[in-house]
């Protein structure tokens, strides 16, 4: 599966400067390894020590943040839109 | 009951009205809670109260002490209003892209202002009004760590709910310093745990996430992500073309977070043959006319409120 990828500002230096990149990968842990494949050093602060999401970051497939779906097994679709985002408070 | 001894007796009760020409479908009725009728116009008149009741009980809060509060703009609102009535001083740190009718308001009802990095978003107001709260001559509330928040929305508002509409199925409410989704969460669920309770977060521009390294995030502690089912990422212009529909299709003038409330709602309901599905339209229209938000381009409208702080 074909994914596009949103990068927050502060990872798009790993990228070249890129607002938004292609991986592949049947499930959210392929697909961010494949990103980490193609530009070394972008998953870092994205996944915490035990392997799973950091608890800073809000990851959604298309719309759906993925903590309530499967978290890093989320399947994916071809043409899905991945979009990590730091966590951020209103009020 | 709608006579009441003072001004903060008047927070709650909101009405909950149906939004017949909204609802999909026949079997799914949605129905908006209308927070923007509590008497400074938002949802956080209640955590307000809450909040500095709960301090005079435990006596943190003193007639000497003046209130601190990191906000971006409506609770900041209603501590000013509260503060009024009770006599205490109240200094807010705001960032310096909120509305022009918030610092309005927030001077008119007395309120000291100090100013954080807009580009830093709420996260920025947090950071330099912990370091003032260092003065001991401070209280600060801090509606993202008080427990006085989520309790405010579950005796007030989700049992609100749960006695207008024992029938519930779902609720949708904006992903702020989650109290509300918290609070009403555990009323609806002590109520009816098959009640799906989903968060609407904005997707904000570039600018207002900035370039902030992602381990400066910040989750509130108040925020009991068990109280939550779902979660969606609202765009700009989809929360913008849902408040714009509130006002030409059901009469109803509501903030920017309301809209993305209501597009969120929508998307559940097109997922279920039965249901009421109650939104939680957090204030009102008003302090954002000065933004766009309404202008006739929507174009321009949505640059504008994704560059800006509608939350």
């Amino acid at each position: 599966m074909s994914v596009q990828v949103k990068l927050p500002t502060i990872l798009r230096k790993h990228a070249g400067g890129e607002p938004k990149v292609s991986a592949e990968g049947s499930t959210l842990r392929d697909v961010l390894d494949d990103l980490e494949t193609r530009y070394p050093g972008i998953t870092k602060n994205v996944r915490s020590d035990d392997g799973g999401l950091h608890r800073f970051i809000n990851v959604y497939l298309n719309d759906e943040d993925v903590r309530y779906l499967g978290s890093l097994e989320t399947e994916v679709g071809e043409g899905d839109t991945v979009s990590i985002l730091p966590a951020v408070a209103g009020g | 009951m709608t006579r009441h001894d003072d001004i903060l007796a008047a927070i709650g009760n909101t009405p909950l009205v149906g939004l017949p020409s909204m609802s999909p479908k026949a079997g799914v009725r949605l129905w908006a809670k209308l927070e923007g009728n509590n008497p400074t116009g938002s949802t956080k008149d209640r955590i307000a109260l809450a909040m500095v009741e709960a301090a005079e009980a435990a006596g943190a809060l003193t007639p000497q002490k003046t209130i601190l509060e990191p906000t971006s703009g409506n609770t900041g609102i209603s501590l000013a209003m509260v503060a009024r009535r009770k006599g205490y001083h109240l200094t807010v740190v705001l960032p310096d892209n909120a509305s022009q009718e918030r610092l309005g308001l927030l001077r008119l009802f007395g309120a000291e202002i100090v100013f954080s990095d807009g580009d830093k978003g709420t996260n920025g107001s947090i950071e330099v009004a912990r370091a003032l709260a260092e003065d001991p001559a401070y209280y600060m509330p801090f509606q993202y760590g008080n427990p006085a928040n989520p309790k405010a929305h579950e005796e007030g508002t989700g049992r609100e709910i749960v006695a207008d509409l024992p029938e519930v199925t779902h609720f949708v409410a904006g992903m702020g310093t989650g109290g509300t989704l918290t609070g009403a969460g555990r009323a609806l669920h002590a109520h009816d745990p098959s009640v799906r309770v989903v968060a609407a977060e904005p997707e904000l521009g570039d600018l207002v996430y900035g370039l902030r390294s992602l381990d400066e995030g910040f989750i509130p502690p108040i925020f009991d992500p068990s109280e939550v089912n779902r979660k969606f990422l609202v765009r700009s212009d989809d929360a913008l073309r849902a408040t714009r529909e509130l006002t030409s299709k059901e009469g109803i003038f509501a903030g920017i977070s309301s809209g993305a409330v209501i597009h969120v709602a929508q998307r559940i309901a097109a997922e279920v043959e039965e249901g009421d599905v109650v939104c939680l339209l957090a204030d009102g229209g008003w302090k954002y006319l000065s933004t766009e938000a309404w202008a006739e381009d929507l174009a321009t409208a949505e640059k504008q409120v994704s560059e800006s702080l509608w939350w």
